[in-house]
């Protein structure tokens, strides 16, 4: 890395990548409300997760101390992150695998690009990776001619779907069974015409089709789960071998991995490995557990890269309070426990990282104009803190998220927005007892609205949106402090 | 115990029955309720709401009025939450550490009603009387913020002639969030729905909470529906007796 001051860290470019939406947040909720399939199928499976991810949970006598030591390992290397990842850099370098630097999506794409175009390739296997989707890797090679194709099982249904993924870790949450089996006869070539919706048969499908891929891909894509910066080591888990079968049979093997992935030793990692399966699939231990160090003669891939992505993450490292959001580890328990998420589904954040985490994320690595909605997508409800196996204060940082946006609002425009003249009347108006007991007594006029039915059943915008599927209570005749007062009460 | 009494804006504007029944409830313990009648609100909304500049006068105007008490009660685990865990902080990002540390000293001292009881008085068995089929929603902030745990419960198990059914999914949030209701309306609306549909399921005749705001979210909804099931605070129901039945 070089010494020399290269100016502010940059955000995600826009115009690639998977971390916008089309629609702002609630626009794009009204949508996948309306899916009654969508709905029934993410409340059957967010549920069954949270039940299994709590009886596992429950199991561990130290899970607090587990936390805890996480948040401290992530904290720890977050503050000597430029040290840790030219430690990496060496060691992979030493084992005789190359390291490339990317500042963003654009120069990502175009280092994974050009090392797929050296092997003459056309065609490259794919282990499930966040961090491909969020640069829009798939695009940028299909772009020149190189088709990526996703060997997860629920990768693979995304992508012969024309879809795009939901969830981290069960990127086709927002499909049933039977869905599958249609996707599956409409896209996969050379399927059983008699295929049925029977998870084993789907799988067996799927492992047909994969199998032939996995034989002929020379050139197989990665991301990790982790890097051990001590000795170069990265580190894949998974549940379907599929991911061990694109590490080591092609002949190249190219990583792309965010710099915050890393840690520093193998015995930080031990903490790792115990949080994330518990955290993420409900799992003691994650079936597969890959980890690789550079080259090794007549074993593996013979040419191995890792491509270190920044896209926004020093940006985020640079927010005080925000920062945090970059210990995530990628399990989703924060989705599978938020009420909004349960309801709304994935596709709704826009980003290829939804749910609370998102809502979080996204924002920061875009800089906040481009997802602004997103932290006003939870009722701080908490439930995500609580799940969280590295103690993110995901609330804390919504709210923090929602101030640099109201700021950053208040630099941008002149004239202040409706909302902002109304909190800032609303602040003065409560800033003393004598405004606030005169704007109660003023409140006495919404009495009219309700006088015939004893209830308020409409409100004008932006106020509708309340009164739309809620009756609103009619302002009592006598404040507390008019009662209070008539009583003859002591007020100090 | 001379005890004073924060009845929040909403309480005080729109729900001042929940401040009557703390009021009755805690002088009928014994002890003296005083209501420092310069308060307003904590804040919490413009806090929430990214408008943290706003909600600096009142978080300053807040502390000057309760700085002076030893013991503070709140009948809302979302006020008392905020006054707790966001005042300090508001404080701190416009560089007013002493503020800070007054506002962490007025929080500290500063109670949810059910902590106040079983915590800080001591008394799980207030001696109520509410003979009707009760359903109880924990609000998120006393459960996530404040670590009330199963105090409301305690309190309300030893209510005479009640009929506590358990809510399915209690711990599941209700949909409110402050301006998350208006500003998300449609999945605020969604998470409603399936509370209305836990809660109608207990076949409860009240549903009780122990924050307005999230009552005032229920409420509406099965208010709009005639679902004929009512929401009452916590404080209503402890404040109710053989004489006065809430």
């Amino acid at each position: 890395m070089s010494g020399i001051f290269l100016g502010m860290p940059v955000h995600a470019p826009r115009g690639v990548g998977a971390l916008r939406g089309a629609e702002p947040f609630p626009v794009a909720a009204r949508t996948a409300l309306a899916n009654t399939q969508l709905r029934r199928n993410l409340g059957h499976a967010t549920a069954t997760i949270r039940a299994k991810r709590a009886a596992v949970v429950s199991e561990l006598d130290d899970w607090e101390e587990l936390r805890r030591a996480g948040e401290a390992i992530k904290t720890a290397t977050m503050t000597r992150l430029d040290e840790h990842l030219e430690q990496l850099e060496r060691a992979f370098t030493a084992r005789g695998g190359t390291v490339h630097w990317a500042r963003d999506a654009n120069e990502a794409n175009e280092v994974v690009t050009r090392l797929v175009q050296a092997t003459g390739e056309r065609e490259v296997v794919k282990v499930k990776s966040m961090a491909t989707q969020e640069i829009g890797l798939n695009e940028a090679l299909e772009a020149v001619g190189i088709a990526a194709y996703e060997t997860d099982l629920a990768e693979l249904i995304v992508q012969l779907g024309h879809d795009t993924p939901s969830h981290i870790l069960v990127p086709a949450i927002h499909r049933n069974r039977s869905e599958i089996r249609e996707i599956f006869l409409r896209e996969m070539a050379g399927v059983d015409p008699m295929l049925t919706d029977e998870p084993r048969m789907l799988a067996m499908a799927a492992r047909a089709h994969l199998r032939r891929k996995f034989l002929s891909a020379k050139v197989g894509i990665s991301g990790a789960n982790f890097a051990v910066a001590q000795t170069g080591t990265l580190v894949v888990l998974e549940s379907e071998g599929n991911g061990r079968m694109c590490l080591t049979l092609p002949q190249t093997l190219i990583t792309v991995m965010g710099i915050e992935k890393l840690v520093p030793t193998w015995t930080d990692l031990e903490v790792f490995l115990q949080l994330l399966p518990r955290s993420s699939t409900g799992e003691r231990m994650n079936p597969y557990t890959s980890t690789w160090a550079g080259r090794h003669e007549g074993d593996g891939p013979r040419d191995v890269h890792l491509v270190l992505v920044d896209n926004g993450r020093t940006a985020t490292l640079a927010d005080e309070i925000g920062r945090q959001v970059l210990n995530c580890i990628k399990c989703s328990a924060c989705m599978n426990v938020c009420p909004v998420y349960e309801r709304t589904g994935g596709h709704a954040y826009g980003s290829v990282y939804p749910g609370p985490i998102g809502a979080v994320l996204s924002p920061q690595l875009t800089g906040i104009e481009d997802n602004a909605s997103l932290p006003y997508a939870s009722t701080l409800c908490g439930a995500c803190f609580d799940a969280c196996p590295v103690r993110i204060d995901i609330p804390s940082v919504l709210v923090h998220l929602r101030a640099k946006h109201v700021e950053q609002q208040r630099e941008d425009h002149r004239l202040p927005s409706a909302e902002a003249l109304s909190m800032a009347a609303a602040s003065w108006v409560m800033s003393t007892s004598t405004r606030f007991s005169a704007a109660e007594k003023a409140s006495r006029i919404g009495r009219l609205l309700g006088a015939r039915r004893g209830r308020i059943t409409m409100l004008p915008p932006p106020f509708s949106g309340w009164s739309a599927s809620r009756d609103v209570p009619l302002p009592p005749r006598e404040s507390f402090r008019e009662w209070w007062a008539g009583r003859g009460g002591a007020t100090s | 115990m001379r005890i004073a009494l924060f009845v929040t804006c909403l309480g005080d504007a729109l729900f001042p029955d929940v401040g009557k029944a703390t009021v009755m409830l805690l002088e009928r313990l014994g002890h003296e309720v005083v209501f420092p009648d310069r308060q307003t609100c904590c804040g919490q909304m413009h806090v929430n709401t990214g408008y943290q500049h706003e909600a600096l006068p009142l978080v300053r105007h807040h502390v000057e009025v309760f700085e002076p008490y030893d013991v503070v009660v709140a009948p809302s685990g979302s006020c008392v939450g905020s006054v707790r865990h966001q005042h300090a902080m508001v404080a701190r990002r416009h560089g007013e550490e002493r503020l800070a540390a007054r506002a962490e000293g007025v929080g500290a001292r500063t109670y949810e009603l059910s902590e106040l009881l079983v915590d800080v008085l001591g008394v799980e068995d207030v001696g109520a009387f509410f003979p009707h089929r009760v359903t109880y929603h924990p609000t998120c902030h006393s459960l996530r913020m404040l670590r009330v745990g199963d105090k409301p419960l305690r309190l309300l198990r030893n209510v005479r002639g009640i009929d506590l059914v358990e809510l399915p999914d209690a711990d599941q949030c209700c949909g409110f969030g402050g301006t998350f209701a208006v500003k998300n309306a449609d999945t605020s609306t969604a998470m409603l729905a399936d509370k209305m549909r836990n809660v109608l399921d207990t076949r409860a005749e009240v549903a009780t909470a122990g924050d307005a705001s999230c009552l005032m979210q229920i409420g509406g909804g099965l208010s709009r529906l005639r679902a004929g099931t009512r929401t009452l605070h916590l404080a209503e129901i402890l404040a109710s007796t053989e004489e006065v039945v809430a």
